[in-house]
């Protein structure tokens, strides 16, 4: 997973919702919109100046706070009917002019780039703080990132593109707005060529197709935090499975290592989640238990995140995990496999019978 | 013969999100680099800004077909074809043709189009991808029934994803934009909640960016085969949907048999031969490749087969509980289970509406 999007408890909820609430009683805070694109030139610019004149059009008062200094040709008609709030000059470098926003307060600001550092001797150290201060002061804002200054995404984004990101806005930044849009486009195909350009060209591709994969992949995991918010908040217990979620149950004699070799693969080309469990036994034999501590160790080799479940009836105790956590699909070992015992009555033929939504997959001992 | 032309699909979850304007303005894009541009096919939904996307846009007149005692509309492909120009924007790319069109579906319009050397430019949501019927019921409680093989879709040159948050759309459909007042309500029980949104949305963008890695993916993982057991049972179809996705996904190959004694469906009684053809039709239609092998034991014919052609796992549909039944019994599951030593067997768990 490109990031971990961490689930909430029920008390950082409460809390969340109190402060909203607090929030909304003093003063209303700025609605914040986000566009997300994987490359510079896939058009973020033109889609938030054009929601720009939309909502001038609709009535509300927009300005430009910040906009590149060079902008492509289709955004200039655009950005002319906007009145734009000039950069302030800070050190020899620019900022924000967050002082004159506030003070102009209109209903709508346009940020344009939201990963830069502030020069030194700025109200603050970075764009997207600043971003945070017209927020609250009520102003609404429409900006756009690229995905590639994304902070917690910085290593990826090195590996694909092998250059070194220094200025970059929190994960959390992002996920904290209203909404995120996606820009997406398919990298522009270049004219006929010489070999050896098409060699560079065909490396350029692939370079912004893994960027456009991440892009898309990111802006899947805001959403499928949104919907977990949304259903959690409305007490809505069932998952809707537009998330592959892997369980992979451990018990003594399971094949693990093939297990988590297909699992991984699995998520990794679904770009779900994976998450290794086992239900403690109270009365395990030494044999087993060493057998179990073999598997334990192969999970966590492999990165896992292994959950511990309690419970007298190992099948229940596995469904409730997995109902809880949208699982999708369910790995388990089988010791009926020998062919001898029955599948009726098995704790496997309960997980078949009462998985629903959930697929078990029954692999070799 | 002339270079197959290129398709680019415009990917969207739901109605209003943008997908034709998106497709228009690159039209108009196009056009104003001199390229050759037709409308081959243009819904316009009484929307004005989409509308206004069409100006200088030369459209190909739509044909009638007559249906019963009415006139329909439906695209002109030989007329596309006769004037041939570079690109040609095609509208609802899932859409059924009305009875007696030469062709069924729209995309196999397209087809023809690409066969001719025209690039085309389309729209789709992500609710009429075969595949996911089963989620999309699962999401919204709506049964898809215009759908479109996955492998239409991967052999496009492109899938872009158009975005738009879900409380945006809600905002226009409030306002009028996408629907007229009146369809507004009714597509606000359905498709329009605000939940059903995120997850489509959700499910658009992990597919586009699926999409993305199938396209730069070179050497699929050929070492997994995915079997599939066709039987009579009504839900024979979403196991196969679910199989076909896994195998896409993970590169493998797929195959899909029915196991009978007499090695055809002859022996079968009428209603379960149909649904067994019906089912290894469907299968066919999603580039599936099918058998119907002879013999008396389901599960050992079926693993025996598994075997000799490197199948690494088996998939079915629950069994059932009853022991005599005809379709696929808790025994065979098992025999299936105690046989298939060597291979993962899945089974597809059936997917049901989230209650809301």
């Amino acid at each position: 997973m490109p990031a971990e999007i961490r689930r909430k408890t029920p008390e950082e909820y409460l809390r969340e919702c109190q402060a909203e609430e607090e929030a909304t009683a003093t003063q209303k805070k700025g609605h914040l919109k986000i566009f997300l694109g994987y490359a510079s030139g896939v058009g973020k610019s033109y889609r938030m100046l054009d929601e720009a004149r939309r909502r001038r059009e609709r009535g509300q008062d927009v300005v430009v706070g910040a906009m590149q200094s060079q902008v492509p040709e289709e955004v200039e008609p655009l950005l002319r009917k906007l009145q734009v709030v000039p950069l302030k000059v800070v050190n020899g470098g620019t900022a924000i002019d967050v002082d004159a926003l506030v003070l102009r307060h209109p209903a709508v600001c346009i940020i344009d780039g939201l990963a830069y550092d502030n020069p030194p001797g700025s109200r603050n150290p970075t764009r997207w703080q600043d971003v945070k201060d017209l927020l609250e002061a009520g102003i609404n804002v429409v900006a756009s990132i690229n995905i590639q200054y994304v902070d917690e995404l910085r290593e990826r984004v090195e590996a694909i593109t092998g250059k070194h990101v220094d200025q970059t806005v929190p994960l959390s930044f992002i996920q904290s707005a209203d909404e995120v849009e996606i820009v997406d486009a398919p990298p522009e195909a270049p004219m006929e060529r010489s070999a050896d350009e098409q060699v560079e060209i065909r490396k350029r591709e692939d370079r912004l197709s893994k960027l456009r994969e991440l892009a898309l992949v990111v802006t899947a995991d805001i959403v499928d935090h949104q919907l977990s918010d949304y259903l959690e908040r409305h007490a809505i217990r069932q998952h809707f499975g537009a998330h592959e979620r892997i369980l992979v149950c451990i018990t003594p004699r399971a094949n693990l290592q093939e297990m988590m070799e297909i699992a991984q693969i699995t998520a990794r080309r679904f770009h779900g989640d994976l998450i290794v469990a086992y239900v403690r036994q109270p009365n395990i034999s030494p044999e087993d238990q060493s057998a179990l501590d073999a598997r334990l160790a192969i999970a966590n080799a492999a990165g896992a995140h292994i959950e511990i479940l309690e419970g007298d009836d190992p099948a229940e105790a596995i469904l409730t995990f997995a109902r809880s956590r949208g699982i999708t699909q369910l790995f388990v070992g089988h010791s009926q496999r020998t062919g001898l015992a029955r599948l009726k009555g098995s704790p496997l033929d309960k997980l078949i019978w009462e998985g629903h939504g959930i697929d078990v997959c029954v692999f070799p001992q | 013969m002339a270079e197959r032309g290129k398709l680019r699909i415009f990917m969207g979850y739901a109605a209003g999100v943008g997908k034709t304007y998106k497709m228009l303005e690159e039209a108009q894009d196009l056009k104003a680099s001199g390229v050759d541009v037709v409308v081959g096919y243009f819904e316009p939904h009484g929307r004005k800004e989409t509308i206004a996307k069409t100006e200088g846009l030369e459209m190909v007149p739509r044909k009638n077909v007559q249906y019963r005692d009415s006139l329909f509309e439906e695209m002109d492909t030989d007329a596309i074809v006769a004037r041939h120009p570079q690109v040609c924007v095609v509208d609802e790319f899932p859409h059924t043709n009305v009875p007696g069109s030469e062709r069924d579906k729209r995309w196999e319009d397209v087809e023809v189009l690409l066969a001719a050397g025209i690039d085309v430019l389309t729209t789709m949501n992500i609710q009429h991808l075969e595949s996911l019927n089963d989620h999309i019921w699962q999401i919204s409680g709506i049964r898809v029934r215009e759908t479109i093989p996955d492998w239409v879709v991967q052999q496009a040159d492109d899938v872009v994803m158009v975005d738009l948050t879900p409380r945006a759309l809600l905002n226009r459909l409030q306002r009028g934009v996408v629907y007229e007042r009146q369809k507004a309500e009714l597509a606000l029980q359905n498709f329009f909640r605000e939940q059903t949104l995120v997850a489509l949305r959700e499910l658009a963008l992990r597919q586009a960016a699926h999409e993305v890695e199938h396209r730069m993916v070179d050497a699929p993982h050929k070492h997994h085969k995915i079997l599939v057991l066709v039987t009579a049972d009504p839900k024979t179809a979403m196991v196969i949907r679910r199989a076909k996705r896994v195998s896409d996904f993970l590169g493998a190959e797929c195959f899909a048999v029915t196991v009978q004694p007499t090695g055809d469906l002859s022996g079968l009684p009428v209603a379960d031969r149909e649904a067994v053809e019906r089912h290894l039709n469907f299968a066919r239609n999603l580039h599936i490749e099918t058998r119907v092998l002879e013999g008396d034991d389901v599960a050992a014919t079926l693993v025996d087969f598994g075997r000799r052609n490197q199948v690494t796992q088996i998939f079915l549909t629950r069994p059932h509980r009853k022991a005599w039944s005809p379709v696929f019994s808790r025994d065979a599951a098992q025999r299936v289970l105690g046989l298939a030593k060597d291979m993962l067997i899945v089974i597809v768990s059936d997917r049901e509406p989230v209650s809301q």
